[in-house]
């Protein structure tokens, strides 16, 4: 019985009662913030799964970004909740869904028990060519060499969500900024934080993108952290929040994915292949799509916390 | 294998709290369980293929980190499509 044993024990029970807490309790606003309590826990266990790119995502976008969304979600929508206590199912769908979920868990942790031994790992063949890339981090190769197309799709997928919360805007307020600005009180704890953090979170974003090539961390990571530190600044109401028909934001928003796309069409001239690079240049070109998707990825995400407009254009 | 059992009862928890949670946005939040509940499994079949000098398959663990950006992005376009639903149920301004 070592101590990282008796860790993970804690941090296994510990997940579990937060996860039972966010299913159990009757406010919203109660579940949500055993949300964000179970995203860091979640950190955590990334770290002890030695996995600690997921780890910085996890806490920066899982807890961070998605608990700035639901907790202003949540304290908006708090009306409704008596609406839905009328729309309580009865007690044999509750037991039957108890009985079909429970079955489900027990056939996962089926395959967690009887694994396939040996594991299958691409490890491997992930190691292999990384030296020809020039990129220490094998967690970066993966996403921004060997399966690049993944990536590329995927910020295709959070333009696509944005533009969904955008079209949610009635018609008069389109174009115009959204409202996030939480009502803080000036001098109060949220206008602090927003004047502190930034300064210091902005570096460390930035530090974990570059280091994304050899270590731990990379554009995501990096973004996610400066975005949270301009999503706290709009909250504080520090900053206004930009009107979406503004010309930086369209361009700023389709940077990223335009130069991750020059790339890979480059790469049909030469070494000829979608998204392939040529031999000695790969290190410099993903560095240079990592530095264009973080900023895509910080206006993104901000702009995907910020919601659809609120008021017209005019004001 | 321990957090792989956690994964699996995530699972299960997040599956309940979709069917039984009338509100829509309880049901968001059991997705997201139900969601980490995966990751958490990928987690561990990454761990357990731990070779060539690494202590995780790179590989699942890149997968995560994409399904985490992108879980992301159902989130927010689902908690805008809620507001606004309760929105124009209301009509009044959330």
């Amino acid at each position: 019985m070592s101590a990282g044993w008796v860790l993970n024990s804690v941090l296994a029970v510990l997940v579990l009662g937060v996860a039972g807490a966010i299913i159990a309790v009757r406010t919203l606003f109660a579940a949500v913030v055993g949300f964000v309590v179970l995203g860091l826990l979640l950190a955590i266990v990334w770290v002890r799964l030695a996995a600690v790119d997921v780890a910085l995502t996890e806490a920066a976008i899982g807890s961070g970004v998605t608990g700035a969304v639901l907790i202003a979600a949540a304290s908006r929508l708090r009306a409704t909740e008596k609406v839905s206590v009328a729309e309580q199912p009865g007690p044999a769908l509750r037991v039957g869904a108890g009985i079909l979920s429970a079955l489900v868990a027990a056939g996962l942790a089926a395959l967690v028990v009887f694994a396939a031994d040996p594991a299958p790992s691409l490890a491997p063949a992930a190691v292999a060519h990384l030296v020809e890339l020039g990129v220490g981090n094998p967690v970066t190769a993966v996403l921004l060499a060997y399966r690049g197309i993944d990536t590329l799709l995927e910020k295709m997928v959070l333009l696509l969500a944005l533009l969904g919360v955008w079209s949610l805007a009635p018609d008069m307020v389109w174009g115009g900024a959204p409202e996030v600005s939480a009502g803080a009180v000036d001098g109060g704890a949220l206008a602090l934080l927003g004047r502190v953090l930034p300064p210091v979170g902005i570096v460390v974003g930035v530090y974990v993108l570059w280091v994304g090539a050899t270590d731990p961390g990379g554009a995501f990571q990096g973004g996610a952290v400066i975005a949270s530190m301009w999503i706290l600044a709009l909250m504080a109401g520090l900053l206004p929040a930009p009107a979406i028909r503004a010309r930086w934001v369209r361009r700023a928003l389709v940077a990223g994915p335009a130069v991750f796309l020059a790339v890979g069409m480059a790469g049909f001239a030469w070494p000829g292949g979608f998204l392939s690079y040529p031999a000695g240049y790969a290190k410099p070109l993903i560095v240079a799509i990592e530095a264009a998707l973080t900023f895509s990825v910080v206006i993104v995400l901000g702009l995907l916390a910020a919601g659809p407009p609120h008021h017209g254009p005019g004001r | 294998m321990l957090f792989g059992l956690v994964g699996a009862a995530l699972v299960g928890l997040g599956l309940f709290g979709v069917v039984v949670h009338p509100h829509p946005l309880r049901k968001i939040l059991a997705f997201n369980l139900l969601g980490g509940g995966v990751f958490l499994l990928f987690g561990v079949i990454a761990r357990r293929g731990a070779a060539a000098g690494l202590e995780g398959d790179p590989v699942p663990q890149a997968l995560v980190i994409t399904g985490i950006v992108v879980a992301f992005s159902a989130t927010a376009l689902a908690v805008a499509l809620v507001r606004r639903l309760f929105q124009v149920m209301d009509g009044a301004d959330r």
